[in-house]
Formats: structure tokens, sequence, C-alpha cells
């Protein structure tokens, strides 16, 4: 069951990451607009999917699996970010390479910190 | 080609998932060295893909599916989010100080020498 539930996440996250890089614009200066709201969204999904699962849903563990690990982990990209990065650098964009990274970083750990707190304060808030 | 793209998104995601598993069971630590190596050698991988491609010797329909596809798979942001709060969390600051910065640093060198070696 475990293949399947990644197969089936894998396949999605991958799909949607490849069509909203698509309908995203690259803003003229080549920034990777694109891949950083990717990256973003899918650090905030994961922290709250994750931070609920654990504690307060009763999920199948594929289905943790294949929504967490299988459609955000391939959803969101680490390579793309590195490969951007140093594309920047090389293009001399150097501003727009350490928003990039900044962005990316920082923002990332803030949003699945934020995606985190809110799946914690929902179990709190639950009268069961 | 949608297809072609998923299944190459399928075969990073598993590759992702058995590797971070076997290389977690060898390293036996709470540091998370499963995402550490597949994100740095996606991004030299990716490297090297980029590299070629942006020289016009691999096709679009490879870069699309071994870049876009399994790199991306493989690769994951949100998983190396999530481990760093986890560090966080757990009281482990030192750790997910490191965890970060080498991330990103590692990752951005090793896509650099890809590039630079293709």
């Amino acid at each position: 069951m475990d293949v399947i539930a990644l197969v089936i996440g894998g396949f999605i996250g991958t799909i949607l990451r490849y069509g909203l890089g698509n309908i995203i614009p690259a803003s003229p200066d080549g920034f990777p607009l694109g891949i950083l709201l990717i990256n973003l969204a899918g650090c905030f999904f994961l922290g709250w999917f994750f931070t609920g699962a654990t504690l307060r849903w009763r999920l199948r563990p594929e289905i943790r699996l294949g929504l967490g690990t299988g459609v955000t982990g391939a959803f969101t990209t680490f390579s793309t970010f590195s490969v951007q990065s140093v594309d920047l650098i090389q293009s001399a964009h150097y501003v727009a390479a350490a928003i990039y990274v900044l962005l990316s970083v920082v923002g990332g750990l803030i949003l699945t910190f934020a995606g985190s707190k809110l799946a914690a304060s929902q179990r709190k808030g639950q009268t069961s | 080609m949608i297809w072609l793209i998923g299944l190459g998104g399928v075969a990073g995601t598993l590759s992702r998932y058995y590797a971070g598993k076997w290389i977690s069971a060898k390293t036996g630590s709470h540091y998370p060295w499963g995402t550490w190596f597949i994100n740095i050698s996606g991004s030299f991988i990716l490297g090297i893909l980029f590299a070629l491609y942006a020289r016009h010797e691999i096709p679009d329909l490879v870069w699309t599916v071994a870049g876009t596809g399994f790199c991306g798979g493989y690769t994951t942001f949100s998983t190396f989010g999530y481990e760093t709060i986890q560090l966080v969390q757990k009281g482990e600051r030192r750790k997910a100080v490191i965890y970060v910065v080498s991330s990103v640093a590692v990752g951005i060198l090793f896509a650099f020498i890809g590039m630079k070696l293709a």
C-alpha cells in the first residue's frame, strides 16, 4: 500500500508543480517566482498536515504518506531552487539571488511553523 | 508528455522515500541525513542536466522528464522545512541551524559543480 500511495501522490505532486510552474510567469529579470510560491505553499501545507496528522486526526498511514511524502514532497523541490540560485548568480543578478534564497528559506521555515501552529491550535480548539 | 513527466516524478518520489529510509537506517541518528543527502545529490544531477540543456545537448523531453520530473520529485523543500522545525521544537536549535545552512550552501555548491562538470 505504501508504494501505491507514493506512486499516486508523487504523480499528482509533480504534475501540479509542472502545471503551476507553466502558469506563473517568470518576472522580466528572470526571478523564479513560480518555484518560490510553490515551495512556500508546500511548506505551509506540510507543516499543517503533518502536525494535524500527528496530533489530531486519525488518518490511515498510507494517506499521510501519499499526501505528505508523495504529493507535497514531489510538489516542492530543492534541486530547482539550487540550480535557479546558481543561474541567478552566474547571470550577475546578485540581489535577486540573495532575495530568492532568503525568501525561500526564511519564508519556507516561517510558513512551515505557521502551518504547524495552525494545526496545533485547531486541536486545542476542538471540544471532541 | 505530461504522463512521462509524472512518471519521472513517481520514480523520483520512490527513490526519495527508499533512499531516505536506507540512509536513516544506516546513520541511525535524529539528524535528517536522508533528506540532506537527497537534496544535495539531486541538486548536483539537476546542475548537470541544466548545463546540458542550456547547450542544447539534451532534447526538451529529457530535460522535462529527468529534470522537472525525476529531480523535482526526488528532492523536496517542504520536508526540509518540516524536519527543521521538528529539530527546533525538540530544542535542537544548533542542529537546526547546521541543517539549514549546510543544506542550502552545499546544495547550491553542488548544483554549481554539476553545471561546471557537464
